[in-house]
């Protein structure tokens, strides 16, 4: 009995059994017995990972219509995505558990399930059928916000994910041309993808993933749609969607030169966004893309170190970031709302919560001693060691935005800065341990001596070099100090900053380091390209809005039941109609026949 | 196949399948239209199908094992007397119009109940099993003269049946009198088409024909009747811009009706359209092949594209779907003209497909409308959660209409995607495309007010559909299902299809 059970886990994608939780969460009715199961569901996913029989084969297959559907193979990246997706649906369960929303529930282990399942995919068929169940499921946790925006949001989002699933499925026939089946196997393989130029299917494949990655100008979804979610759903959505994309670019596309430029477009674009935005789930909107940009220049770059530093990135990042959502979560639950202008000095009630927000903030600012200095390092090293001199300061400027916007601007205005009066209880207990849960992976990853760092290194894909890096440069004087010094300048500016506010601006000149003298005028001249997008957007948008109002009116106006398409006497027209078909073809058939 | 029904007929039987199976609905259609209770009118009518059926069955796997069945009607031979014949390109249609009709005959009794008067029930009865067994005429005859007959017996009892809604709704009479105009100038055309035909070749069995229109393929009385003939068959079968009757016809006539006729009678139809162009023209002919690149296939585009914009502006849910139908024919046209035996396999699963799922979207609509008594969209406000069981049908039956995976319309779909890309008809592939995310439009709208919106005062009177009703959409909800996991079966039907007609259908 014992036996058979292990060996049915240790063929099972753990995706499915999160699903299968998701449905039963839907249809259970009591509170504790509905908790287990939501919380049991992804901790026997982790079970089924941890027995999973062997690597880089097919554990299961679906056989129909002369196909062979993997639903089940597990490679070494896989691992690092899916026992990050699942530590997070734990988590995300934990941090629910005050909701009591059965649909709520359901559709974010569904979702979760979903995005797991897609991990361990063998083929692209079943990716795409994932792919799609993510976007269905998650817009229910957008929807059930309940406001006019958060509806219009989530149909928005719904239809963009719809169209990123479509662009799949084509590169899918495609691919399916190219190579005659779907398994991965057959046309990648670890370090080995497609080639934008030499495969047709490619490109249709690279912008489905690059919608979903939220590529610059594919992005808008993102902070539309996640800001306006539930407090817990914006929890969830956080950690899934993007990162599968990641994922998928990894299999997919590593070493795909185009993807530098796109990742690190992608991390600096953002920052100017978030510094100026007020909102701070949405500040948070905004980091999420500039970190996913690290991932994705770092795919780009394609080396073992890169790749590695994706994939532990995307690790790391799962976590901190949902810890970050939480904590803004348990303000939003708490006040009501997550704007920074109404926020402020909640430390003094929300202690534990202010805690576990600065913890999150540091490891998302790779402080070291906290995951986001051990998995973005192995990024930073790689461009590195190619001499990107240009993607390198890019990288650089991005990473001290992220510390401006979401090291300090988030518990900064959250929980210090001017007080605001508000005194909320503590964030509820099962919110508490969801942080606690998430705050202890941010340390144990990323503090030296306490085994995670080996732990998540021992993880990744290409496990020797990554073994190496840890040993010989990781934690060596030279990189702490250069880290360090980053950090520190960047904190400084951000004090100076909010202490000019208070100064005529022409006083803001003091000089702090060359570093900061070229990022100054820079750093003024887009958040003044910010604003200015700021007014010219709206503008844009309302003349895009009559556009397509004119040809949505030409359109109604012929095909609605009071429309051209639908008017005049029926039998004398189709008369005429027939006549003309008639008159068509034999006129063609005419020509043509004749030889 | 699950039953070997084949070894379970005695041997004379066998040798007669190809006329049993439009001998008995025909026969006991007279029968019916004397019976004074219409119940026992309706279950002579349901037995006449079921036996039908059996034997289309049993047709299709004679058909399976040997290859083509050809039958003298009379015992007068071929050429010159009337020929049925039966091969893979029509047991399949045999078939599926034989199961849709035991679907509906069991839908009908809860239904006309509530739509046809009561002295007119045995008369409205006798008209159907007329126009089923014209439609499986149509399906088996061998002979080009004989289908325009059964096509008439089929096109004339339908008008009946759409004016029969009448008593409820008047506009069904000029629903009816339209699609009589109509109708009537399609199997005209048609049948001008034949008699060119029949003056170049010299006669009108259609193996015949095939052997001779090589010849004289050069002439223009050929141009011209293949010119009649296409446009009449394409009449029938609803491609756009012949399709104007369609709507009306589907909206007006009782529910019974637009169920029978949205699964089967644009199936035939094409059908029809097929066997022509496919096994007595062939699509080698140039001429042929222009008009396919240039009139069915933008035809089909412009199909796919605009009916099913006019499918999301419509307010009646039954009009919807009845776009909806118009467009899925131009998928369905696309896959025929591409003029591949991909395509034409491709377009037939499709075909049966939508048979299956328009079938049981109508009749969910049937079953809310039953006792809702609105078909307008905005009326079936969360009418999911008093009549559960036929929303959920519904749902799945959309779903399937859309081509989400794991349901038959998205196997189809990919198959035409497929047999497109094959001969790199980019614009064929985007079009569909196209055409699919009006699709969500359409049915996302109507399934979010069906399951999402707050149910009025009157939404809460809906009752769940009858058993009667539940029975035939759910089979039909978990067709579409099935064959969405595995379609092997149909599969390996279209295959043989589409290998009968590039083979010419002779062996």
């Amino acid at each position: 009995m014992g036996d058979a059970l292990m060996s049915l886990l240790s063929h099972t994608n753990p995706g499915f059994i999160v699903i299968l939780a998701g449905m039963l969460a839907y249809v259970i009715r009591g509170e504790i017995p509905r908790a287990v199961v939501t919380i049991g569901g992804p901790l026997l996913g982790l079970a089924a990972l941890v027995l999973h029989s062997a690597l880089s084969e097919p554990l299961a297959t679906l056989n129909m219509m002369d196909m062979t559907f993997v639903l089940y193979q597990v490679e070494r990246v896989s691992i690092v995505f899916g026992l990050a997706f699942l530590i997070a649906a734990t988590v995300n369960s934990i941090f629910a558990l005050h909701n009591k929303d059965p649909l709520q529930d359901s559709m974010a282990l569904i979702y979760a399930g979903a995005a797991i399942a897609a991990t361990f995919a063998g083929d692209l068929i079943t990716v795409f059928v994932f792919w799609e169940l993510t976007a269905v499921s998650s817009v229910f946790l957008i929807l059930k916000s309940g406001t006019p925006e958060a509806y219009k949001a989530s149909m928005r989002y719904l239809g963009i994910q719809i169209l990123s699933g479509v662009l799949l499925l084509m590169g899918a026939t495609f691919i399916m041309g190219e190579f005659g089946t779907l398994e991965f196997d057959a046309f990648i393989s670890e370090g080995e993808g497609l080639s934008l130029q030499d495969d047709p299917g490619a490109i249709f494949l690279f912008v489905a993933l690059g919608i979903k990655a939220a590529f610059p100008l594919l992005h808008n979804w993102l902070q539309d749609s996640y800001s306006k979610a539930t407090h817990t759903g914006a929890v969830v959505l956080s950690a899934f969607t993007t990162k599968l994309a990641v994922y998928a670019l990894w299999r997919f596309f590593p070493g795909e030169d185009s993807l530098i430029w796109i990742g690190a477009i992608m991390t600096v674009f953002p920052v100017f966004f978030a510094v100026i935005e007020n909102d701070l789930r949405k500040v948070l909107a905004y980091s999420l893309n500039n970190q996913v940009g690290f991932m994705v220049c770092a795919i780009g770059i394609g080396t073992p170190l890169a790749l590695n530093g994706a994939a532990a990135h995307a690790f790391a990042h799962i976590i901190y970031k949902g810890l970050l959502f939480m904590s803004m979560g348990a303000v939003m639950y708490r006040v009501g709302t997550t704007k920074a202008t109404e926020l402020g000095g909640l430390y003094r009630t929300m202690p534990f919560t202010a805690i576990f927000c600065i913890i999150g903030a540091a490891s998302i600012s790779a402080f070291p001693l906290f995951s986001g200095f051990v998995a973005k390092s192995l990024t930073m090293s790689a461009v590195g060691y190619e001499h990107m001199t240009i993607i390198w300061m890019m990288l650089l400027f991005a990473s001290a935005g992220v510390l401006e916007h979401s090291g300090i601007k988030i518990p900064f205005f959250a929980f210090f800065a001017h007080d605001s009066g508000k005194r909320p209880k503590e964030a509820p207990f099962n919110m508490l341990l969801a942080m606690g849960i998430a705050s202890f992976f941010c340390i144990w990853i990323g503090f030296p001596f306490l085994g995670g760092t080996e732990f998540l290194y021992g993880l990744l894909p290409y496990r020797d070099e990554a073994m190496v890096y840890l040993e010989q440069s990781l934690w060596t004087t030279d990189h702490v100090l250069t880290q360090m010094q980053l950090l520190v300048f960047a904190a400084l500016a951000f004090i100076v900053l909010n202490r000019v506010k208070l100064y005529p601006p022409e006083k803001r000149g003091v000089v702090l380091d060359f570093d900061w003298v070229y990022r100054r005028p820079l750093y003024h001249a887009l958040v003044w390209t910010g604003a200015v997008w700021n007014k010219a957007g709206p503008a844009m948008t309302g003349a895009a809005l009559r556009l397509s109002r004119r040809v949505y009116n030409h359109i109604e106006a012929t095909f609605s039941p009071q429309g051209e398409l639908s008017r005049g006497p029926l039998s004398a027209g189709m008369a005429i109609w027939t006549s003309i078909v008639l008159a068509i073809v034999m006129v063609l058939a005419l020509i043509v026949g004749p030889h | 196949m699950l039953i070997d029904v084949l070894s379970l007929l005695p041997e004379s039987w066998v040798r007669h399948l190809p006329v049993l199976v439009v001998l008995g609905p025909m026969l006991l259609s007279p029968i019916c239209a004397a019976m004074p209770k219409w119940r026992i009118a309706w279950a002579l009518a349901l037995f006449g199908i079921i036996t039908s059926s059996v034997f289309a069955f049993a047709l299709l796997q004679d058909v399976m094992a040997h290859g083509r069945i050809s039958y003298a009607l009379g015992g007068w031979a071929p050429p010159l007397g009337i020929e049925f014949a039966a091969d893979m390109l029509n047991a399949p249609v045999l078939v599926l119009v034989s199961v849709i009709g035991v679907l509906a005959t069991i839908f009908a009794m809860p239904t006309i109940v509530q739509d046809i008067n009561e002295e007119k029930r045995s008369l409205f009865l006798s008209a159907y099993l007329l126009c089923f067994a014209g439609l499986m005429g149509v399906a088996i005859t061998g002979d080009a003269f004989n289908l325009f007959v059964f096509l008439e017996i089929s096109s004339i009892s339908t008008y009946v049946l759409v004016a029969i809604g009448g008593s409820r709704d008047r506009r069904a009479f000029t629903a009816a009198y339209n699609y009589l105009i109509m109708g009537s100038l399609g199997a005209t055309f048609y049948v001008i088409g034949i008699g060119f035909l029949y003056a170049a070749t010299g006669t009108l069995n259609m193996a015949d024909m095939a052997s001779r229109i090589p010849e004289v393929a050069d002439s223009k009385t050929i141009h011209a009747g293949f010119a009649f003939i296409v446009a009449g068959l394409a009449l029938k079968a609803a491609m756009f811009p012949l399709h104007q009757w369609l709507p009306n016809a589907y909206t007006y006539s009782p529910s019974f009706v637009t169920v029978f006729l949205s699964a089967t009678a644009t199936k035939v139809a094409f059908y029809a359209l097929v066997r022509l162009l496919f096994s007595v023209f062939s699509p080698e002919l140039e001429f042929q092949q222009v008009v396919f690149t240039w009139v069915l296939a933008p035809m089909a585009a412009v199909a796919a594209i605009a009916c099913s914009f006019q499918a999301v502006f419509q307010t009646n849910i039954k009009r919807m779907l009845a776009y909806s139908s118009v467009a899925q024919v131009g998928y369905m046209l696309m896959g025929l003209s591409l003029a591949s035996a991909a395509g034409l396999s491709a377009s037939m699963f499709h075909m049966i497909n939508h048979a299956l799922m328009k079938g049981a979207l109508f009749m969910a609509v049937a079953g809310v409308v039953m006792s809702l008594g609105s078909s307008q969209l905005k009326d079936f406000a969360g009418v999911a959660r008093k009549a559960p069981w036929t929303a959920t049908a519904l749902g799945i039956s959309a779903l399937s209409l859309v081509g989400v995976p794991l349901t038959a319309g998205f196997l189809s779909k990919v198959a035409l995607f497929q047999a497109a890309l094959m001969q790199d008809w980019w614009w064929a592939v985007v079009v569909l495309a196209i055409s699919s995310v009006l699709a969500v439009l359409y049915v996302g709208r109507m399934l979010e007010t069906v399951f999402f919106k707050t149910p009025g005062p009157a939404q809460l009177q809906v009752k769940e559909a009858p058993l009667m009703l539940l029975i035939p959409l759910w089979v039909l909800a978990l067709g579409s299902i099935y064959f969405g996991l595995d379609a092997s079966f149909i599969t390996s039907l279209t295959d043989g299809a589409a290998n009968v007609a590039f083979s010419g259908g002779q062996p």
